[in-house]
């Protein structure tokens, strides 16, 4: 019983917010709002028994590139996207086509659903049906897998980040006279 | 005990939120941080799976998928930064000139 | 024969209520040490610079930070024009609440069961999880949102750079800050703090403790200096020190919302000292005394380090931000990658 209420819960929040965070108009608002859904997703990563992933997505996502969202939101200072612009713009956004497609969306999502509870018998079980919870989330596990089967992923990734940081230095710099 | 299917519902939810954030937006941020909740969704669907089969596959799939949307979420800012300084404008439909 | 059924009957709420016994002594004594650190730093500067600190509110000066607490409560609560109002009372929120959550997986005593109180024995410490050391990392990066929301949250220029500089100097000494602790880790085998502590239990040679800090001296001194970094301390306060010359993130608080920043940061302050004594300095284990009073040497330890971190503050001159940042990314980082190697070498050498 509590485990059914948390995940609601966490589930909510996460939903929630992430639909908050497409609807502002503030990019500051969006930011903080989508680190909530990360927190919120933690929380869920946490009752798939899976803590090092959690905090990684706390340390990585929300610690690391939302501040790098933030600061280029801040130091770009840019404008908000124009009230009268939002709503008069696009002629897809007048009300009968808007609610034939919130209609279709529902319906999209309805089925989706209908087809994921009739899929196989798989989904029905229990999500800590099979593995020990205690081997599953001790670090020395996912170490000792990490760095034997997935261990080309593991270093072509690492080459990764150097063309991302060395390409995000380059692509951001000033157009200099030199 | 919360069936499988649970986790996958919140998932296709979460990735349609993103893939509309993505369509109906016009900022590029609000766009780029779309992109960052469909990776999301991704990643939970990865580890709800890795649990239900016993392994810790799915959580070390996660660590890859975060660190390509760290690096994608660095250089998608800094091509940003540098079209903002451009056109004075985070709005998509500015930068249509190669348009015809 | 009423009265033990009555007793037995307590047994399943002692262990919850022995565990919110110590949620509530743990936030408590992390309020009062903020307190304390108040009075303690100007205090031991002043006896640093050859005079008496506070000297007249109660005896010795004792009671000063009842009066800094009361003046700040009674201030007017200000918020500027233009200012966020959401952002704006958030900022010191997340500053606060990241502070006191990072104490969360600081282990701080051996497993007692308070003299037989309880049927199996209850470890001291908020709790107990298999990832510790990073939760403690994960919720102090948390703490950057605080100050760059302040400041940009502020709607002034001054505060949006010195936010902007703060947290800059925040994210660069996280680097560091990690790599030391990663090389730790490798030694303890494990990322829980507790089985960190519990691996430094034991003497060499009859009286030398199992330190890591005999392990591990380079370690101890990135660790330190990279903690001292992230809370905004010591020789690296100039986004601090910007108040005195321009303007800081914390310019336009007033009152209650400005309390909580310097009380998040001696908070900081008390984790990283804690986090650092459970690390390097062996926890709780010391020669007297028996196990289950180790929370005293625990004290002991941290209050030696909070010494340094004043001690410290005091003496040396403060970094330009330019300096600050060199000495981060150019020294600091690499000496702590360094360390991670050869600590990774050493230990694959005399295990093999």
């Amino acid at each position: 019983m509590p485990d059914t209420i948390l995940f609601y819960l966490l589930a909510g929040v996460a939903i929630i917010a992430s639909a908050l965070v497409i609807g502002q108009r503030n990019p500051m608002y969006s930011i903080m709002l989508l680190i909530a859904s990360f927190g919120a997703l933690s929380g869920l990563y946490i009752t798939l028994d899976a803590p090092f992933v959690a905090m990684a997505q706390i340390i990585v996502y929300a610690g690391a590139i939302m501040v790098l969202f933030l600061f280029v939101v801040m130091l770009l200072n840019a404008p908000q996207e124009d009230a009268a612009e939002w709503d008069r713009a696009h002629p897809m956004r007048r009300p009968g086509f808007a609610r034939f497609g919130a209609l279709l969306a529902g319906l999209l999502i309805a089925q989706l659903a209908w087809a994921l509870m009739r899929a196989s018998s798989l989904v029905e079980t229990p999500v800590a049906g099979r593995g020990d919870a205690a081997a599953l989330s001790s670090v020395r596990a996912l170490g000792g897998v990490l760095f034997t089967d997935y261990m080309f992923a593991f270093e072509a990734t690492s080459v990764l980040i150097l063309v991302a940081m060395v390409g995000a230095v380059v692509l951001a710099r000033r157009e200099d006279d030199r | 005990m919360i069936p499988l299917s649970h986790y996958l519902i919140v998932s296709a939810i979460l990735f349609a939120i993103g893939t509309a954030g993505v369509f109906l937006r016009k900022n590029l941020i609000t766009i780029l941080l779309s992109v960052e909740i469909m990776l999301n969704a991704v990643n939970l669907t990865f580890v709800a799976f890795g649990r239900s089969q016993g392994t810790v596959d799915g959580q070390i799939i996660t660590f890859f998928v975060m660190t390509v949307a760290a690096a994608e979420a660095a250089v998608g800012l800094a091509i940003v930064i540098g079209l903002f300084r451009h056109r004075e404008s985070l709005n998509p439909d500015a930068f249509t000139t190669l348009k015809w | 024969m009423g009265l033990a059924t009555l007793w037995a009957s307590f047994d399943p709420y002692l262990r919850p209520s022995v565990i919110g016994l110590m949620i509530f002594i743990v936030f408590n004594a992390l309020i009062m040490a903020s307190a304390i650190l108040v009075l303690a730093e100007r205090k031991i500067m002043g006896f640093m610079q050859q005079r008496y600190g506070p000297y007249l509110v109660g005896p010795h000066g004792m009671l000063q930070p009842i009066a800094d607490i009361l003046k700040l409560l009674f201030k007017e609560e200000l918020r500027p024009k233009g200012a966020d109002r959401w952002l704006f009372t958030l900022a010191p929120v997340i500053s606060v609440v990241a502070a006191f959550t990072a104490f969360a997986t600081v282990p701080f005593g051996a497993e007692t069961t308070f003299f037989g109180l309880l049927d199996e024995p209850i470890k001291l410490g908020v709790s107990d999880v298999n990832v510790g050391v990073l939760v403690v990392f994960a919720v102090t990066s948390m703490g950057v949102y605080g100050i760059v929301l302040a400041g940009w949250s502020s709607n002034s220029k001054y505060s949006l750079m010195g936010g902007l500089r703060a947290s800059a100097q925040m994210i660069s000494y996280e680097l560091a800050y990690a790599t030391a602790l990663a090389s730790v880790v490798m030694l303890a085998g494990s990322l829980s703090l507790r089985e960190v502590v519990d691996a430094q239990s034991g003497y060499w040679l009859g009286f030398i403790p199992r330190w890591y800090l005999f392990l591990q001296p380079v370690g101890f001194i990135i660790y330190v200096i990279a903690g001292v970094a992230e809370t905004n301390r010591a020789p690296f306060d100039f986004p601090e020190a910007e108040q005195e010359l321009v303007a800081g993130y914390n310019t336009e608080y007033s009152s209650v919302r400005f309390a909580l920043f310097p009380q998040a940061e001696y908070i900081n302050m008390v984790t990283m000292s804690a986090v650092a004594t459970d690390l390097y300095l062996g926890g709780w284990h010391g020669p007297f005394l028996p196990p289950a009073y180790g929370w005293i040497w625990f004290l002991l330890k941290v209050g030696l380090i909070l010494f340094a971190y004043i001690w410290v503050r005091w003496t040396v001159p403060r970094y330009r931000y330019d300096q600050l940042m060199q000495f981060g990314w150019k020294w600091l980082f690499p000496a702590a990658v360094l360390n991670l190697i050869a600590t990774a070498a050493l230990i694959l050498y005399f295990n093999a």
